[in-house]
C-alpha cells in the first residue's frame, strides 16, 4: 500500500472518466488515495470522486484555475506534493496531462514514465509498461534514483469501475495564490462537433480511403451517433482532405484504445495498426479480403462498406432501443 | 529574431520494428532514419518567421548519437542557418535530452523563440518540449495549430480535445511545440542538399551543457512486440446477413454495444 496522488481533471464542471480510471485502479490496490482538483467552481465535484475511492480530495476552487494553464496548475500542485509526499503521482494522458506532467516532473527532479497503457502497483512502487513506435513494441518502465514514481496513463487503458455513491471522502481546500501567470488562455473556442474524441470515446467507427470523399462519411457518423462512438480516420482519408488531422488514427495521428474499433474501407497500413491495435475488440469490413487490417480484426467482414454500414446501422439500433 | 529548433531523429513510420535478442532495445539495422514529422512543422515555423524578420537566423539542435547529424544535415538543406549537436547516448531519457538541449541554449546569447513538434514519433511521450521550456524557465505552449507573432509575444492556437481549441498568450522568450496543420514543411532542394554537406555543426559534449548520466532519471527494459493476434471470426453470407450477424456477435459474444 502507498499514498498516491491523482491529478484530476474536468472540463465545464465536469469530471473526466479517465480521472475515475485513476481513482479506481488506485483504490482498487488498497492505497491512501488522495485526489487534487483544480479549476473554478468545482468543490461540489468531490464527492463524484470518492464514489470511485477517493479518500481525501485537495481542492483548489479559485477564478485564475478557470482555464488549465501549467503555470497555474503547478503552482497549486507542488507546494501540495511537498507537503503530502505521495509516492505515486498519477494523472492522464490528455491534453492537460500531458501538457503539465514534465513540467512537474522537472520541478521535483524525478522521471516521468507517459502514456502508460499497463500500472501496477508493487509496495511504494509502480510496474508500469508503455509503447513505444506507436504500439508496434512495448517497454517497462524502470525509475532510476529516489522520489515519487510519476505516470501519464493513457486513457480507457484501465477502465473505469463501478461507482459507489454510499463512499465519501474527507476534503480538504488548498489555498492558492498563483501570482504572475505569463502565459495566459484568453479563451477556449468549443469544437462543433457533439461527437466525444477518438481518443476519449468507448467506440471508434474510422474511416479510410475507400470512403471516396468527405460526404461519405455521413454514413459512418450515423452510426457512430447510435452507439456514441466518435468518428476517425486514417491517414490516407486525411491526406485525402476527408477528415481533419484532429481525427487521425495512426502513428502520425492519434493513438486510442477504445473498447470497440470499427474500421471501415481501410486496409491496415503500418503506420494505422500502429495506432490501433491495442483496441479491446477489432472489426474489418473491407472489399479486399487480403487486406493486413483483418490480421488484427476478432470480426472480419469481407464485403462493400457502403452495403453493410447502413444496415449495421439498422441493426444496432435494433439493439439499442430494446 | 534568435531562432531556435530542436529536432529528434526516428525511424521512419513504415519501418517494422525488431528486437534486439536480450530485448533491451531494437534492432537499429536498416532503419531509415527520418526527422520526426511533427518536428518538420518546427522547421518550416521557424524558417518562415526568420524571412519575415530580416536579420534573424535559425538555428537547429539535436541530442543523441551521431547518426543524428544526418537529420541536421536535412534541416541545414531547408534552410536552417546553424546546427548545434550535443552527444548523448542512445538510451537517454527524455529528461536528459532536454536538459542538454537547454543547457547548449544556455550558452547561446539570446535566445527569442524555440520550436519543437509536439512529440516525437517513436517514444511518444511528449516531455522534451515543456522540460526544455522549464529548465530555461520560459514559457511553453503545446499542440499549436496557428500562430499570431506580436511585437511582445505571440498568440497561439493550442488544440484540446473534441476540436476544440484554447486560445494562448505568451511573451518572448517562449516554446512553440507544433501540431500537423500549423504549416506544409517544404522539401530541400538539391543543391541545398549539397551546400549543406559543406556547413559546419558544432559539436557539445555533455560537459559542456553542463549534464551527465545522473539526469537520467527513467529506463526503458525488457521490450516486447504486441502478441499475435489469434486468428478472428469471418463473417460471411449476403450484406443484410453480415450486419446482422455482427451486430449479434458485438452485442451478445463480445458484449461492446
Amino acid at each position: 500500500m502507498s499514498k498516491v496522488l491523482v491529478i484530476a481533471e474536468q472540463r465545464d464542471g465536469r469530471l473526466k472518466k479517465s480521472t475515475f480510471e485513476l481513482i479506481g485502479a488506485s483504490a482498487a490496490a488498497g492505497n491512501e488515495t488522495h485526489v487534487a482538483l483544480l479549476g473554478e467552481g468545482v468543490t461540489g465535484l468531490a464527492q463524484e470522486l470518492a464514489h470511485y475511492g477517493a479518500k481525501k480530495v485537495h481542492i483548489a476552487d479559485h477564478a485564475g484555475l478557470k482555464f488549465y494553464t501549467s503555470e497555474a496548475y503547478s503552482k497549486v500542485l507542488f507546494p501540495l506534493i511537498q507537503s503530502l509526499s505521495p509516492s505515486v503521482i498519477m494523472a492522464s494522458h490528455t491534453p492537460t496531462g500531458r501538457d503539465l506532467m514534465p513540467r512537474l516532473s522537472a520541478k521535483l527532479n524525478v522521471g516521468l514514465a507517459s502514456d502508460c497503457t499497463q500500472l501496477a502497483f508493487e509496495g511504494d512502487q509502480i510496474k508500469v509498461r508503455r509503447p513505444v513506435y506507436a504500439g508496434k513494441a512495448t517497454v517497462e518502465v524502470e525509475f532510476l534514483g529516489s522520489g515519487p514514481r510519476i505516470a501519464t496513463v493513457r486513457q480507457n487503458a484501465l477502465g473505469v469501475p463501478k461507482p459507489d455513491a454510499s463512499r465519501t471522502a474527507e476534503t480538504a481546500q488548498l489555498s492558492v495564490d498563483l501570482g504572475k501567470i505569463a502565459a495566459q488562455v484568453t479563451e477556449v473556442v468549443k469544437g462543433t462537433s457533439a461527437r466525444p474524441d477518438v481518443t476519449e470515446a468507448a467506440i471508434v467507427i474510422s474511416g479510410g480511403r475507400s470512403l471516396k470523399n468527405a460526404e461519405n462519411f455521413k454514413i459512418l457518423e450515423e452510426t457512430a451517433d447510435v452507439i456514441g462512438a466518435a468518428v476517425g480516420a486514417s491517414r490516407a482519408a486525411v491526406d485525402a482532405g476527408f477528415r481533419p488531422h484532429r481525427d487521425q488514427v495512426g502513428q502520425t495521428g492519434k493513438v486510442v484504445s477504445p473498447s470497440l474499433y470499427i474500421a471501415c474501407g481501410i486496409s491496415g497500413a503500418i503506420q494505422h495498426l500502429a495506432g490501433m491495435r491495442t483496441s479491446k475488440v477489432i472489426v474489418a469490413i473491407n472489399t479486399d479480403s487480403e487486406a493486413p487490417i483483418f490480421q488484427l480484426a476478432d470480426y472480419g467482414v469481407v464485403g462493400d462498406l457502403f452495403a453493410i454500414i447502413p444496415l449495421l446501422k439498422e441493426e444496432l439500433k435494433k439493439i439499442k432501443e430494446h | 529574431m534568435n531562432i531556435y529548433v530542436c529536432i529528434k531523429q526516428v525511424p521512419d513510420t513504415e519501418t517494422k520494428i525488431k528486437l534486439n535478442p536480450d530485448q533491451s532495445g531494437i534492432d537499429t539495422a536498416g532503419i531509415k532514419w527520418i526527422i520526426s514529422p511533427y518536428d518538420e512543422l518546427a522547421i518550416e515555423e521557424s524558417l518562415r518567421l526568420r524571412d519575415k524578420n530580416p536579420g534573424s537566423t535559425v538555428t537547429v539542435l539535436a541530442a543523441g548519437p551521431a547518426r543524428v547529424v544526418e537529420s541536421m544535415r536535412t534541416a541545414l538543406a531547408m534552410g536552417a542557418d546553424n546546427a548545434i549537436h550535443v552527444e548523448l547516448p542512445e538510451a537517454a531519457d527524455n529528461n536528459w535530452v532536454a536538459k542538454s538541449l537547454a543547457g547548449a541554449l544556455k550558452k547561446e546569447p539570446k535566445v527569442d523563440i524555440i520550436f519543437t513538434g509536439k512529440e516525437a514519433i517513436d517514444d511518444g511521450a511528449a516531455q522534451v518540449s515543456q522540460l526544455v521550456a522549464e529548465y530555461l524557465g520560459i514559457s511553453y505552449v503545446t499542440v499549436v495549430l496557428g500562430i499570431e507573432y506580436l511585437p511582445s509575444g505571440v498568440k497561439c492556437k493550442r488544440e484540446i480535445e473534441g476540436g476544440s481549441f484554447e486560445m494562448v498568450e505568451a511573451s518572448y522568450p517562449v516554446l512553440i511545440a507544433a501540431q500537423k496543420g500549423l504549416n506544409e514543411p517544404r522539401y530541400a532542394s538539391l543543391p541545398n542538399i549539397m551546400k549543406a554537406k559543406k556547413k559546419e555543426i558544432k559539436v557539445l559534449k555533455t560537459s559542456d551543457v553542463g549534464t551527465s548520466e545522473s539526469d537520467q532519471k527513467i529506463r526503458y527494459k525488457n521490450y516486447q512486440l504486441p502478441p499475435p493476434k489469434q486468428a478472428g471470426k469471418k463473417i460471411s453470407g449476403d450484406p443484410a446477413a453480415q450486419a446482422k450477424e455482427l451486430a449479434r456477435l458485438l452485442h451478445e459474444e463480445a458484449k461492446v454495444v
